[in-house]
């Protein structure tokens, strides 16, 4: 096998090529102001690493720590800077002069739906939230959303009745409610999100017909020899097969 | 922004990318995978399992005598957090009533309670955060199921074993490959979108250890669509399915006859405990890398401390698999604020390589993950020709740029949107630049040991999802995971409710939890150690001891704190919570 190697890495070893060694810069520290109390943390930490840096134990506004979850959705303003900024606290760095406060949960009330018995129309989304069509496009949902989408599109797309659209544009959602919090018109963007996109998967998707052979096949009880007969294979034999198995490009 | 010590290395990526984009359209491997003989080795002498001090013998309970993950260990033999005699009134008056408790509301326990809804069972999911606060928000990469005609569910199942060295439970592994087609049609069927081909066929990918394309994916967020998917639909349903959050269990609750019983609550806004009667039980709590094995960081959620495993082992449940920890090949390393965050091992699957410092490939990019972690970490370690960053750690690139070489440009874009946006937020943009990776904590291999009924030992007790052990081996393959807690899921709430049908339930009891107490004094076991965890606590050391200086009886959050106290995770050289 080795043999076969096309240049295994110990051979550059030998070669003369220095590459630089990292320089370790000073940790620098920081003053933030978390709801109001000052404190003084390390540059490089997140919003969340700061407040934990200072000892407490975040039970609410913190969730998968990485970004996906929406649990820690904070607004903050910057020293001489009148814009109220918002950020999710695990990916969002502190600044110097940082004024910070979490909101860990924004008040709203999901509708209660059976999928199977709605329509992918606009009627659905207007049965169930009618305050979207209070949008004056103002855009700050748009200008709120720290995952940068362009709410206020799928906010239109859904007054179309474009589901398909909504679905696209609010795809990476993370359903942090900030938009919700800063509308004017008080509707609860990510909640139509979810809505749009579980009838677009349910009714406007392109069906799989390999699937539903697949299924079938298996619903007969095609591999059940297969099956059988490898599970009661040693596991020697199996290995064997294993390594032996071709492999798809 | 790359500091400027790194150029060089950047330099020597993008001149040997070149040629190494001819490799990637050649069609053949682009290095050559192992076989047997390199696996073990590469395995026995880097991979962390391996190191000294990572495994310690277990002195009470089911495994008594067997060598688990050390900090697995630990939290096993630790104090309960509730003091049975003072719990007697509460068993006899409980807070909740319910016909099935779900305890997690990750995927595997929306599943459950979706399923038993079904069968005509109301159920209660109580859940550490808020609902979907769990690993299974997180997952990025996709889900594996035969569905393409030039693959089979046997296929399947012998990749998954190969993944797991042989020593899964083949009934286990059986299920889950052959109800990975029927999961596809009923998560689209409640709303899920699948990525698809033009003509609506399944789009499938490469995953490791997959020997034909089988990753099925929503873009890179697999995790959020199927969890929000199955969130919103329990919440459609507040009649049959009642949600209650920050309220982690701490322990089961048995009657005389040993059946499982319920569990009691812990609730984190109030620091009360509360008592849950229940016909049946599931557990679907999740990993535990927020326990920091071995000192690394994590790709879990805040709340992933094994709780499941601790109340299960302590009412007498066996453990599976227990030796075992998932490191996966790619947590990134730079920059150090999402130090442990994962990149997607699809970027692997859609051609990404894995260099050294001098550009150079290494190891065939698509390994079993056990095998690609060791080979990057002894390349980092015993070769030296990993990258070293200012905060200590040491990488490998993951040469990114290559994908839209092959598959076109802004495919990157379309397909990895929550990697490309989470590297711009330091100003990376991984369509023109590699990412620096090394292995990082990522899933619990074993634990309770279930059948395909999700049955443990325990009358009444049931598990699905990271929680449960036997299905892996002692090691998952990308995509069995997600496949995993939908399968397992679904049957534990079909088989639990059944049985919560006509089980009799008798008197509440503790005495398990005294009986277990008892044990560990007799084992002379002396710790202040306070399981299940519940969080993690990352107060810097000095600060823990200004708040651990509190006289007289510690409030039970408090315990967070003690567990954690002086364990120094994140102070050692594989570098912080994440
Ligand atoms: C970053 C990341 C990416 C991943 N990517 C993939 C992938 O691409 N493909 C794949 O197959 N797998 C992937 N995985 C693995 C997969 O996502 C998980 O194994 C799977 O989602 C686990 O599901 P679960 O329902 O068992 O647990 P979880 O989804 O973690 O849910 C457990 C729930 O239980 C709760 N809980 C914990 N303790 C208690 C307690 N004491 N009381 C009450 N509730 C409790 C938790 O808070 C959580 O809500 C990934 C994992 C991570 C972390
Ligand atoms: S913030 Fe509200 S009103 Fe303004 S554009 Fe967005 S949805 Fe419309
Ligand atoms: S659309 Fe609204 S809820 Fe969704 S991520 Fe953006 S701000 Fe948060
Ligand atoms: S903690 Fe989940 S998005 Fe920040």
């Amino acid at each position: 096998m080795t043999s076969k190697r096309a240049a295994p890495p110990e051979a550059k070893k030998d070669e003369a090529v220095e590459l630089p060694t990292p320089v370790n810069p000073q940790t620098r520290m920081v003053t933030v102001y978390i709801m109001g109390k000052r404190a003084v943390v390390p540059e490089h930490a997140t919003i969340m690493r700061a407040i934990e840096y200072t000892g407490v134990q975040i039970i609410r506004g913190a969730g998968c720590r990485e970004g996906f979850c929406g649990a820690c959705g904070t607004l903050y303003r910057l020293p001489g800077d009148y814009r109220i900024h918002t950020g999710l606290a695990c990916t969002t760095l502190v600044k110097d002069g940082m004024s910070l406060t979490q909101i860990p949960a924004v008040p709203m009330e999901k509708a209660i739906y059976d999928l199977e018995q709605i329509e992918a129309t606009v009627d659905t989304i207007k049965k169930y939230y009618p305050a979207i069509f209070r949008c004056v496009s103002c855009n700050t949902c748009t200008k709120t959303c720290p995952q940068g989408l362009q709410v206020m599109d799928y906010v239109n797309a859904a007054m179309r009745g474009d589901i398909a659209e909504v679905m696209d544009l609010s795809f990476d959602c993370v359903s942090c409610g900030l938009c919700a919090l800063r509308c004017p018109a008080e509707i609860v963007q990510h909640k139509v999100g979810i809505l749009c996109r579980r009838l677009y998967g349910r009714y406007l998707r392109k069906e799989s017909r390999e699937l539903d052979v697949r299924i079938d096949e298996i619903r007969n009880g095609v591999y059940d020899a297969e099956y059988a007969e490898m599970m009661a294979m040693a596991k020697e034999a199996l290995s064997e097969q294993y390594y032996a198995r071709d492999i798809e490009a | 922004m790359y500091p400027e010590y790194m150029h060089e290395s950047l330099e020597l990526a993008a001149k040997t990318r070149p040629a190494r984009l001819e490799l990637a359209k050649s069609g053949k491997p682009v290095y050559p995978p192992m076989n047997a003989t390199e696996r073990e080795d590469v395995l026995a002498k880097f991979h962390p399992d391996f190191t000294s001090g990572a495994r310690s013998k277990i002195r009470i309970g089911p495994n008594k005598g067997e060598e688990l993950t050390t900090e697995v260990t630990e939290i096993l033999e630790a104090h309960s957090m509730v003091e049975p005699r003072l719990m007697d009134i509460h068993l006899r008056k409980p807070d909740y009533e319910t016909d099935l408790l779900i305890i997690g509301g990750g995927g595997a326990g929306c599943w459950a309670s979706i399923t038993a809804m079904q069968n005509g069972i109301n159920s209660m999911i109580v859940t550490k955060l808020r609902m979907g606060d769990a690993n299974t928000m997180m997952s990025e990469g996709g889900m594996q199921a035969a569905v393409a005609p030039q693959d089979s569910p046997t296929r399947h199942y012998l990749d998954a074993l190969g993944g797991g060295h042989f020593e899964n439970k083949p009934e286990l592994v059986r299920v889950l490959t052959e109800d990975a087609p029927q999961i596809v049609r009923e998560l689209e069927n409640l709303g899920v979108i699948w990525d698809k081909m033009d003509d609506g066929s399944m789009q499938v990918l490469h995953g490791g250890g997959t020997s034909r394309k089988r990753m099925v994916s929503c873009r890179d967020y697999i995790g959020a669509i199927i969890m929000r998917t199955l969130m919103d639909e329990v919440k459609n349903h507040p009649d049959k399915i009642t949600v209650r959050e920050f309220e982690p269990a701490v322990e089961l609750l048995l009657d005389e006859k040993g059946q499982c019983a319920g569990a009691i609550l812990y609730s984190l806004d109030t620091e009360q405990f509360l008592t849950v009667k229940a016909k049946a039980t599931v557990i679907a709590t999740g990993g535990f890398g927020r326990l920091h094995i071995r000192g690394f960081a994590t790709t879990n959620h805040y709340g992933a401390t094994g709780d499941g495993l601790v109340m299960a082992y302590r009412a007498g449940a066996h453990l599976k698999f227990m030796d075992s920890v998932q490191y996966h090949p790619t947590g990134a390393v730079f920059p150090e604020q999402i130090a442990g965050f994962l990149i997607t091992e699809k970027i692997r699957g859609a051609g990404g390589q894995p260099l050294n410092k001098f550009g150079d490939l290494f190891v065939f990019p698509r390994e079993p993950r056990d095998i690609e972690s060791a080979a990057i970490i002894r390349e980092c370690t015993e070769r030296g020709l990993g990258v070293d960053t200012f905060a200590g750690r040491s990488g490998v690139w993951l040469d990114s740029p290559l994908i839209d070489m092959i598959h076109g440009e802004g495919y990157t874009k379309h397909q990895f949107p929550g990697m490309v946006r989470q590297f711009n937020r330091y100003g990376i943009d991984i369509t023109k630049l590699p990412m620096l990776v090394y292995p990082s904590l990522h899933y619990q291999n074993g634990g309770i040991e279930i059948n395909e009924r999700c049955e443990t030992n325990i009358p009444g007790l049931y598990v699905a999802g990271e929680a449960s052990g036997g299905v892996h081996g002692r090691n998952r393959l990308m995509g069995n995971s997600v496949l995993d807690y939908n399968v397992f899921g679904r049957r534990a709430g079909m088989y639990a409710s059944e049985y919560a049908k006509s089980v009799k339930l008798g008197n509440l009891s503790l005495e398990h939890v005294s009986a277990y107490a008892r044990d560990m004094s007799c084992a002379g076991i002396q710790t202040d150690l306070v399981s299940p965890l519940i969080l993690p606590s990352y107060a810097p050391e000095d600060v823990k001891l200004q708040q651990m200086a509190r006289l007289g009886n510690t409030p039970a959050r408090h315990s967070m704190l003690r567990t954690r106290f002086g364990r120094d995770e994140g102070k050692t050289a594989h570098g912080k919570a994440g």
